[in-house]
């Protein structure tokens, strides 16, 4: 009989082998699965996670891991703090939409203006876009009861509508002959979102990821609103009664993750993409949900699973091309990667006992 | 702008086609829900549901086979989530969303040779007699079965949930965990059970969008439809009875605004296609007021 017993105190070897362990277990039952898609899975296995970062193309790629890293981090940081207290943000994805289009349409009102000081405020316009865009479900829930979940999900597919009827419509640029997309915001220098040095991928969206890391890792342990977070997670009663204002916790979660995830939307506009398309997004704000969970909701986690994550994007557009394996297969992986987590995870919070079980 | 273009028969018994998938996922998450669990895989299972039914209806030829493997394979994504929330104890918030994540990409897997083939007929059905009755007959007794399938089976959950002993078992292990334990229910094995229900509804209402309602496979097909099914769970306050009412609602809402487009109203598309989305939040805030099954969403750990 081997039954669960709960430990007293989680445990913190299994704290750090639970991703690691996930990680391995994806791998092998990947590999499984590549196999009866009729690849090579020890092939594709290193095309995912090796060719990226040591490959004979790695120069190439190393760059591209940052770029696709930093949405990734930034989103997942701002969620985290939600997720540990209990406000389930899902809708990072339409806040990083409305970010990018409140951000590129301050932009796009001052255009031609050519002074450095326009990057700045379309830096603060995306983010005051993603700050709003998650303050609405902050506030029904506050005031209604409304299940943020929903809400937040919700206004995803609005926003999916609204980035559409931007690209068609108010945001389309004058010069495009008709085709829906605004104007490109990467070739205009006063908006523009450059690498920062060259060869290495770093641009601003980069930078504010790193930031953030930092900022979150002060506010989490050294901050009284990184505490009352934990404490709201851990017991919502327990918080109440050390002052902790439930409605306000859910108001500074939805704000800060929506904000974050906004700036994301805008430096991604500014830069790798470049301008407002119909299919500007491209589910980094579902992909930072698990980045999140990976990186057990702890800054300096999150860097990491944000680092990994962007390794299978990179490394599923490799084997992609070079083994013709099907893209959806990498989407399939990252779902299963947090399957795997969330399975292995049991052993954190719970021990096994094998034995008869007495009779009382 | 024509609005005379819109037939109001035809715009009524499109709205019970328009509703079926969402009331047929809605329902099987009302049971899950009253057994105390919440799975936020609504959306995941759906469309895998939508790919195994189409892929099974097009190889067999059989819409019927197509909707029993699309049973088959809801239920079998959910028994994932059943055992990882049940056994493993993990989130369920958590596992949903992952449930979700993975059968979207599952479903874009298994149907990549299945773009743009159209799914075999699936006859409506004349219900004799009343099919006959002029205005009701073509608004109610002219559709596809799959539709009174669905209410069929909203009447049964009705049915078990107030009647039966195994329905009041199942809602006291959703009320209260703790206590139905405590009885010596086993909680564990109804919760399973009632997710396997939950991802089979789920599934057939996802193959009915592949096989009736589009009828065509494509990636990401069901665009929110699983989440707007959790949605009127919360509105129906957790009974069947309203379950219907709010998914006619929502299809109603759906069914104008596509006739709205096509009848070119001077509003843009794109507001009129988000309309199902916003109609659901304002649900969302209306009706908060419904109470919750005790125990949903919490772990159960029978602690010796």
């Amino acid at each position: 009989m081997i039954a669960l017993e709960k430990r007293p105190q989680p445990s913190t070897i299994w704290v750090y082998l639970a991703p690691l362990l996930a990680v391995v277990l994806t791998m092998i039952v990947g590999g499984i699965l590549f196999a009866a898609l009729g690849k090579n899975p020890i092939s594709v296995i290193s095309a995912i996670f090796y060719e990226p970062l040591f490959g004979e193309f790695a120069f190439y790629y190393r760059p591209q891991l940052l770029v696709k890293a930093a949405p990734l981090i930034l989103i997942a940081i701002g969620l985290s703090f939600g997720f540990r207290a209990g406000v389930w943000n899902i809708g990072a994805e339409g806040q990083y939409i409305v970010g990018a289009i409140t951000g590129a349409a301050v932009g796009l009102a001052l255009y031609p203006a050519e002074t450095r000081l326009i990057f700045p405020l379309m830096v603060v316009a995306g983010a005051l876009g993603g700050w709003a865009w998650g303050m609405i479900p902050g506030l029904l829930k506050v005031k209604f009861g409304a299940n943020e979940i929903l809400v937040s999900l919700m206004l995803v597919y609005v926003a999916e509508q609204l980035v559409a009827a931007m690209a068609l419509g108010p945001l389309r640029s004058p010069e495009g002959r008709g085709f829906p997309g605004s104007r490109n915001l990467s070739q205009w220098a006063s908006s523009a979102n450059p690498e920062l040095m060259a060869g290495t991928g770093v641009h601003w969206g980069v930078v504010a990821a790193l930031i953030a890391v930092i900022f979150a890792y002060i506010t989490l342990s050294r901050h009284i609103f990184g505490f009352q977070v934990r404490l709201t997670g851990q017991s919502p009663r327990a918080a109440r009664f050390a002052g902790v204002n439930p409605g306000r916790m859910v108001l500074a979660c939805m704000g800060i993750s929506g904000a974050l995830a906004g700036l994301a939307g805008l430096f991604e506009v500014t830069g790798p993409s470049g301008q407002i398309t119909i299919d500007f997004n491209v589910g980094y704000g579902f992909t930072a949900i698990i980045v999140a969970f990976l990186g057990r909701l702890h800054p300096v986690g999150i860097l990491l699973a944000g680092g990994l994550m962007a390794l299978t994007y990179i490394g599923g557009e490799i084997a992609q091309s070079n083994l013709g394996l099907p893209g959806a297969a990498v989407q399939l992986l990252q779902g299963m990667l947090l399957f795997f987590l969330l399975a292995v995870d049991v052993m954190t919070n719970y021990r096994l006992r094998v034995g008869t079980r007495e009779v009382a | 702008m024509n609005l005379s273009a819109i037939d109001p028969i035809l715009l009524l018994a499109s709205l019970m086609v328009a509703a079926t998938p969402i009331m047929l996922a809605a329902i099987g998450e009302l049971v899950v829900e009253r057994a105390g669990v919440l799975n936020l895989g609504v959306e995941g299972m759906m469309i895998t549901g939508a790919v195994t039914g189409f892929v099974a209806a097009t190889t067999t030829g059989s819409p019927w086979l197509g909707f029993v493997s699309a049973a088959c394979g809801g239920a079998l994504l959910s028994l994932v989530f059943g055992v990882l929330t049940q056994f493993l104890l993990s989130n369920q918030v958590a596992t949903g969303l992952a449930l979700t994540l993975f059968g979207l990409g599952l479903s874009a897997l298994m149907g990549q040779g299945y773009i743009g083939i159209k799914a075999p007929a699936f006859p409506d059905w004349h219900v004799p007699l009343l099919g006959d009755i002029p205005v009701i007959g073509p608004i109610v007794f002219q559709h596809d079965p799959m539709v009174y399938v669905g209410l069929l089976i909203v009447l049964g959950v009705w049915a078990f949930l107030k009647f039966t002993q195994a329905g009041l078992v199942l809602r006291a292990v959703g009320e209260n965990h703790d206590a139905a334990h405590a009885l010596g229910y086993h909680v564990r094995r109804v919760r399973i059970l009632a997710i396997l229900f939950g991802g089979a509804c789920a599934g057939l209402g996802g193959a009915y969008l592949s096989l009736v309602r589009v009828p065509q496979w494509t990636e990401g097909m069901t665009a929110g439809a699983g989440w707007i099914a959790l949605a009127i769970v919360v509105f129906a306050s957790w009974k069947p009875e309203r379950l219907v009412l709010g998914a006619y609602l929502f299809g109603g809402v759906t069914v104008l605004q596509l006739n709205l487009q096509a009848a070119g109203v001077a509003v843009p598309v794109e507001i009129l296609s988000m309309s199902p989305y916003l109609a659901t939040i304002a649900v969302l805030v209306i009706m908060s007021a419904g109470r919750a099954p005790g125990s949903l969403g919490r772990i159960f750990h029978a602690a010796r």
